[in-house]
């Protein structure tokens, strides 16, 4: 107890000394032992305890009713209400979001989480709806609600007026779907692959257009709208094929250069993953620069160099950049929704609740509309078409997030409807968010959307994907037509003759790739082994008798028994241990990093069947219990 | 050339085509000029060689088998295709029409065109040699021996629901019961 004391005075005594000498600091008159110098270290400081707090938070609150992104929003809030009118020392430039930290540190890694774990295949399938989507479904909404509020305007419903140009620039920011916002509210709603890659990919892909339009109606309104010509239009048309296709462009340069720097970067394995987060960033700010679309080159950085770079680092290198990339997205999106709570006390506000309100409105019902009109269309031209339930779903999905939000802040100060559409798009983030995030799932079971399939894919169905396709592309082949088996198939073809081997190591060429099904095989192969282990041991148990030609890779090295009891009851403790095993593996494998957003939902599916009463997969039969 | 007159279509052959297997005109005339031009020796049927001869179909894994069951469902052992037979294998890949009866283009039709593919001796029945077959033309060169047994045995054990070793067509069917091979098995046809 002595020495504790002793010790507690002497910590104390240091301490209340430091205080003293920090606080008398302009005298300089003392030796400082310890000082509190917190302006040396205050923007890190700063980051690292938004982030320690965002995580925090994320964990903390978790309901199985609400989307983490709706919680957040709230928390954010609470907190932003309790420091402005709680703790005033704590200066409002902490916690106010400045744009710039926004577009560059905040949102590069999450949309390229999204382009890194994007399901290729699927986006593939359904390329041309979510062009449509993204193209047209945009420009339509931008220029649908950016009238509206303009004729509205002309009877002096709003509290402002407002040039035409003004209310389109705000029109183009409010009307892109957010990338961030769709993953963070689909993710835990569990729709099938088909809506997921159509509201997902529209929301990924409208980023050029909106930023498109944005530049073109400020540049507009600055000119003023007097002087703009029918030239200026022109060019701002052009300008979007040279920001999409710039940003496309910029972003697959970058993934070849990541590929190829990791395919001869083999003797320093630990530093090779740098390449595959930096790289991509690099695209992002020098897309940025040049004026194109960052998101898109970042995004397609992503979606390219997958398979490059899973070829081309070691099986764990890969992994880590899963959990890496993973982790920068979710951190940065948590702080990204905790932020936009908390900037909703923070931006200089004008509430004008009809401005809002009719914005809020025509959101809604433009979206649908667009929505019905585009389906209707493509409904035409595919195989699978859009039902009513799916166009609602598309239309309710479309929820806006912190892109909006982060271009508001942009806005020129000079803009006398600044606070009034920063406000405006706050309000229409929150609805979006917390509205028809959290009630969307309800929704969604309530009208019985069609989920994803729970169960595993066997692997009859790996080889026979890849059978259709060979089948597919000879039948359109023979039939003359160059359909979209055709186009898969001249890629396929051309990426295992040519980019493979360029951009991979160890890639000698190969007329097809089929490393797909060898995959798939080695990923099922112990469970299903398990599971046919376990209809054979029930027919142990009926038949006393063994079968021999059990699956061969498992331990199951059965000799043929003198006493058919004692093998009996010896196998059945292996098949016990085997059982324990594949749970063990099982749970892991569920709790695992998938490669892709299907995979991801999937396996979430999975899990919550597994935690369900009667998970057959998990158990063993009761009646095969005892001999 | 005095062959000319006896491959041009007359308008109540289309007609009738069309009855048959729900293509329209359009589709049937493009589907003619192709079957002309792969018909290169000009003798109004397909042979084997002449699908081979598309060189698209040379580089496809499976393209012998896809003929082989071209051959197999026109029901023609003398290995020739006449327009009719080609026109009405096509359209078992028509999209399916939810609203109207499909003879030629419903699921099960489609299965028994993959199907065909996989039974090399036609006994209606896939064995696991059979099987091995296939798999090896898709994937063989990348693959070990033993990785290929083993894939096809599992494969093979998946669907054999009586265990007799092999699959037969009903197994195959369910199979492929949660698949959606309406649209995996579907191609546009351009009008």
């Amino acid at each position: 107890m002595r020495k504790l004391e002793s010790w507690a005075f002497f910590v104390l005594f240091v301490c209340s000394s430091a205080i003293e000498n920090g606080t008398s600091h302009e005298n300089g008159s003392t030796y400082q032992i310890l000082s509190f110098d917190f302006p040396a270290i205050e923007t890190p400081f700063l980051v690292a305890s938004w982030l320690i707090l965002a995580s925090a938070a994320k964990m903390a609150f978790h309901s199985k009713y609400f989307p983490d992104s709706s919680l957040l929003v709230v928390v954010g809030f609470i907190l932003g209400w309790v420091f402005y009118n709680g703790f005033t020392w704590i200066k409002v430039q902490y916690y106010e979001l400045e744009s710039s930290y926004f577009f560059h540190f905040l949102l590069p890694p999450i949309i390229f989480d999204a382009g890194y774990f994007m399901p290729n295949r699927a986006l593939f399938e359904n390329f041309g709806s979510v062009l449509l989507f993204a193209v047209v479904g945009t420009v339509w909404n931008t220029m649908a609600i950016g009238s509206a509020l303009y004729f509205l305007s002309l009877y002096e419903w709003f509290s402002v007026s407002f040039e035409i140009f003004e209310v389109l620039t705000f029109a183009s920011l409010i009307s892109a779907v957010d990338p961030v916002a769709v993953i963070a509210v689909f993710e835990e709603v569990h729709v099938n692959e088909f809506l997921f890659i159509n509201v997902f990919g529209e929301a990924l892909f409208n980023d050029a257009v909106s930023v498109v339009l944005y530049k073109m109606f400020r540049n507009f309104y600055d000119i003023g709208s007097e002087s703009v010509q029918i030239v200026d239009y022109g060019k701002g048309m052009v300008s979007f094929f040279a920001i999409s296709l710039g940003g496309t462009a910029v972003g697959i340069i970058f993934a070849f250069a990541v590929s190829l720097i990791t395919k001869f970067s083999q003797n320093m394995r630990v530093l090779s993953p740098i390449f595959v987060f930096v790289l991509p960033y690099m695209a992002y700010l020098l897309a940025d620069s040049m004026g194109m679309s960052s998101i898109l080159a970042i995004s397609i950085c992503g979606i390219v160099m997958k398979q490059y770079v899973k070829g081309n680092l070691t099986p764990t290198g890969v992994n880590s950049v899963k959990y890496f990339t993973k982790m920068l997205a979710v951190g940065a999106e948590t702080v990204l929704f905790m932020f936009l709570g908390v900037s909703a006390i923070t931006s200089p506000h004008h509430f004008d609740w009809t401005f809002i309100t009719c914005t809020i409105v025509f959101c809604l019902v433009f979206r649908t509309i667009g929505v019905i009109v585009q389906c209707t269309i493509l409904n035409k031209f595919r195989k699978k078409k859009f039902s009513v339930i799916d166009q609602f779903i598309l239309s309710y999905g479309g929820l806006r997030g912190a892109i909006a939000f982060g271009l508001s802040a942009s806005l020129p100060d000079s803009m006398s409807t600044k606070p009034m559409f920063v406000t405006t798009t706050i309000a229409v983030i929150y609805f979006t968010v917390l509205l028809q995030g959290v009630t969307i799932r309800p929704i969604v079971n309530w009208l019985k959307v069609e989920t994803k399939e729970d169960r595993q894919k066997t692997m009859t169905e790996s080889i026979y994907t890849k059978y259709f396709d060979y089948t597919m592309s000879g039948i359109e082949d023979i039939a003359g037509i160059r359909g979209e088996h055709y186009i898969r198939d001249t890629y396929e073809r051309l990426n295992a003759k040519i980019l493979k081997p360029i951009l991979m190591q160890n890639e000698a060429k190969k007329d097809f790739d089929a490393s797909v099904i060898v995959r798939a095989y080695a990923k099922i192969t112990l469970e299903e082994a398990l599971h046919l282990k376990e209809q054979k041991k029930r027919k142990l148990d009926e038949r006393l008798t063994i079968d021999r030609s059990a699956i061969s890779d498992s331990s199951m090295d059965i000799h043929i028994p003198q006493e058919r009891i004692r093998l009996i009851s010896s196998s059945k403790t292996r098949l016990q241990k085997l059982e324990d095993i594949s749970k063990q593996k099982q749970i892991n494998e569920t709790e695992e990093l998938q490669d892709d957003y299907m995979a991801q939902i999937n396996v979430a599916n999975m899990r919550s069947q597994q935690n369900a009463p009667n998970s057959s997969q998990l158990q063993p039969s009761s009646s095969s219990a005892n001999i | 050339m005095g062959n000319s007159s006896s491959l041009m279509l007359r308008d109540e052959e289309i007609d009738e085509i069309s009855r048959d297997t729900e293509f329209n005109r359009n589709q049937i005339v493009r589907l003619y000029s192709r079957f002309l031009s792969l018909d290169k020796k000009g003798q109004g049927y397909l042979e084997r060689d002449d699908f081979l001869n598309v060189p698209e179909l040379a580089v496809n894994p499976l393209g012998d088998r896809i003929v082989d069951a071209f051959f197999t469902l026109a029901g023609d052992n003398e290995q020739k295709l006449n327009f009719r037979q080609f026109v009405r294998i096509l359209a078992h890949f028509q999209p399916i029409n939810r609203g109207k009866k499909n003879v030629l283009n419903g699921r099960r039709e489609k299965l028994r065109f993959a199907f065909q593919m996989y039974d090399l001796n036609k006994n209606g029945y896939i064995t696991r040699e059979e099987f091995k077959v296939i798999l090896n033309s898709m994937v063989g060169a990348n693959i070990t021996a033993e990785q290929l047994d083993k894939i096809a045995d599992r494969t093979i054990e998946e669907a054999d629901g009586d265990h007799d070793g092999r699959i037969s067509f009903d197994e195959f069917c369910r199979a492929m019961e949660k698949t959606d091979i309406e649209e995996k098995m579907s191609i546009r046809f351009l009008n």
